[in-house]
């Protein structure tokens, strides 16, 4: 059963584009081109996904999020986006976005990458799971209040490390010998980490580097 | 004024301004001035009229031979008039005789004659060196005229000014406070400052208003130079490339790589330049650009961290660029991941494609591609080299060059 979706962009031509080129692999319930339309369109057709674009007028896709994100929390949000800048991905990813894609994703990847964030994984595009092990990188120079999150595991960064390379999940679970599940389970332990983390590290990183 | 703004818009006026006729002086071979008959010919009477009429003002009082002096002074002559026999210095003996009468016989009968006097001599002498100049020197004085605080250290012309500006300031003081009448004075200061206070009341908010008409106007313009930057850009670049695509509409992947090009261009202006600085993340994206142009794939560049190149990561660079290469050419796929990491203690570079694969046993030891470009490059800096395909499955290779 195709996941019911709701597409958010200021872009109708975007739109239209996304929903034709994912055809019936995804029921499209509602489209909205601003944050408010958006938001009162997830409030009446409760979709499973809602793909939502990070550059909006009047607050953007982070608007979206922090309104409806409390509210309902089962709904899942996909980030998509045209900007490469680190700051806007993180806010949403912290904001509560189960993931992140470039616009330029093709029709397979986004219809699979819906999928997957409907049955409540998370999805890493290479360039996400960079920034996250960029900003990971160093060890944390102040005193923590949770450590747990402050920290990646080895086995998350080999983790990331592939999917940065543009392995697959299914690859990942070959080559590290693992099964996909627990390949999931590392992704959205990251997930989690990146949402939780007090390391103050993480805003002021994606600040300075304005761009990947 | 719709008419005139219509008017304006489509130049009618400035054609009318240039045909108006000009006031001009008339000099004739025997009437050096020529100003009664410039002006019975601008309105349109008897020159022998406007004679009269100066003769007549002159006997009341000296009117009418000041302004006929201010005429003469500042009307200036006709173009086609025939050059004067009278001689110049002759001319300026009468103008000199005539301006100085007159002004004798105004400050003869008007009170205060003591200062009037002088200063319409200096302003009429001025007036005079003002007509006289050539027009690069009343240039230079406007220009200079403009500044005198801040006028280069250079220009003896704003230095003077600024002196005998002080001099006279310092002479005023000294004169008001030598003939001391503090009563009058408080008297007198008291009226300025009422009377200070009421213009700044009355003429406040008019002043207010033109210093932020000011303001907007110098923010418009700096918006719209911006603008007309970014107009330019949009138009050399990003209209050219819309022209492209749509000439090359049929063909998706050269579409694809001018839309790909463009946006990388767009993105260098909006974030700023990303040219060689000599560290390895630009190094490595300016080669994905690169291999993506030339090429027409797209390259999922990731870089996590970034140091400054030495030679033997400029080479581990330099290979990654060559197994982009590789990978556009003959893995047959349109998407390529490039993913480099600086770690503490060496740096990786992976450059990993889903097509068709190979198998490295079966390639001949003279391609050079793999072996020369890639392998040997590195090794011969002390890195590694691994190289995984499988036919089918696509092709990773992984560059590592301890640091």
């Amino acid at each position: 059963m195709s996941p019911r979706v709701v597409l958010v962009d200021d872009h109708a031509m975007f739109r239209s584009g996304v929903r034709a080129e994912l055809g019936d692999r995804v029921d499209v319930v509602g489209e909205a081109g601003t944050p408010a339309e958006a938001i009162a369109a997830i409030r009446s057709s409760r979709p499973e996904v809602v793909l939502l674009d990070v550059h909006m007028p009047d607050g953007g896709g982070l608007a979206v999020l922090e309104a409806i994100g409390p509210e309902l929390p089962d709904i899942r949000f996909l980030a998509l986006s045209v900007s490469d800048a680190a700051e806007d991905v993180i806010a949403l990813i912290r904001a509560g976005a189960r993931g992140y894609v470039t616009k330029t994703i093709s029709a397979d990847d986004l219809a699979d990458a819906i999928s997957r964030v409907a049955d409540g994984d998370v999805v890493f595009s290479p360039r996400l799971a960079g920034f996250v092990l960029d900003a990971f990188r160093d060890s944390p120079v102040a005193p923590s209040v949770d450590p747990n999150f402050d920290q990646l595991t080895p086995r998350e960064r080999e983790v990331l490390r592939l999917l940065a390379r543009g392995y697959a999940y299914k690859e990942i679970a070959a080559e590290l010998f693992i099964s996909i599940k627990t390949v999931e389970t590392h992704a959205s332990n990251v997930l989690r980490k990146l949402q939780l983390s007090s390391r103050h590290q993480l805003t002021r990183w994606a600040a300075d580097r304005r761009m990947l | 004024m719709p008419g005139r703004c219509a008017y304006g818009d489509h130049g009618v006026v400035s054609t009318a301004t240039r045909t108006t006729a000009r006031l001009l002086r008339r000099p004739g071979s025997w009437r050096p001035a020529g100003v009664a008959a410039g002006i019975a010919e601008h309105i349109g009477v008897r020159v022998r009229l406007v004679r009269l009429g100066f003769i007549a003002l002159a006997a009341a009082g000296g009117l009418g031979v000041a302004l006929y002096g201010a005429y003469w002074i500042v009307l200036p002559a006709a173009p086609d008039a025939p050059p004067s026999r009278v001689p110049p210095w002759l001319e300026y003996l009468l103008a000199g005789v005539a301006a100085i009468a007159a002004i004798g016989g105004v400050a003869y009968a008007m009170p205060l004659s003591g200062v009037f006097a002088p200063t319409l001599l200096a302003c009429l002498g001025g007036a005079l060196i003002w007509r006289q100049a050539s027009e690069p020197e009343r240039d230079r004085w406007r220009r200079l005229s403009r500044t005198s605080l801040s006028a280069d250290h250079d220009e003896r012309m704003g230095r003077i000014r600024l002196a005998a500006g002080a001099a006279l300031v310092l002479a005023g003081g000294g004169i008001v406070l030598a003939r001391a009448n503090f009563s009058a004075i408080r008297d007198g200061l008291l009226a300025v400052t009422v009377t200070v206070v009421g213009m700044a009341l009355l003429t406040g908010p008019w002043w207010m208003r033109m210093m932020t008409q000011l303001g907007t106007e110098r923010s418009e313009r700096i918006r719209s130079q911006e603008r007309a930057d970014i107009a330019a850009h949009l138009h050399d670049s990003v209209l050219q490339t819309l022209a492209l695509i749509q000439r090359n509409a049929g063909s998706p992947r050269e579409v694809s790589r001018l839309a790909r090009g463009q946006e990388r261009e767009l993105r260098t202006l909006l974030y700023g330049s990303r040219t060689a600085s000599g560290q390895l993340a630009d190094e490595l994206r300016i080669a994905a650009a690169e291999v993506e142009d030339a090429y027409a794939i797209s390259v999922e560049a990731v870089v996590v961290g970034d140091t400054a190149l030495d030679d033997a990561l400029a080479a581990a660079a330099a290979a990654a660029r060559e197994a982009l290469v590789n990978s556009a050419k003959h893995a047959g796929v349109t998407e390529v991941s490039l993913y480099a990491e600086v770690e503490p203690d060496a740096v990786s570079i992976f450059v990993k494609d889903r097509g068709v694969g190979f198998d490295l046993d079966a390639v001949a030891d003279d391609r050079q591609g793999v072996r020369g470009s890639i392998i040997a490059r590195v090794e011969r800096h002390g890195g590694e080299v691994k190289v995984r395909s499988q036919p089918g499955t696509g092709t990773e290779v992984e560059i590592r060059i301890a640091r």
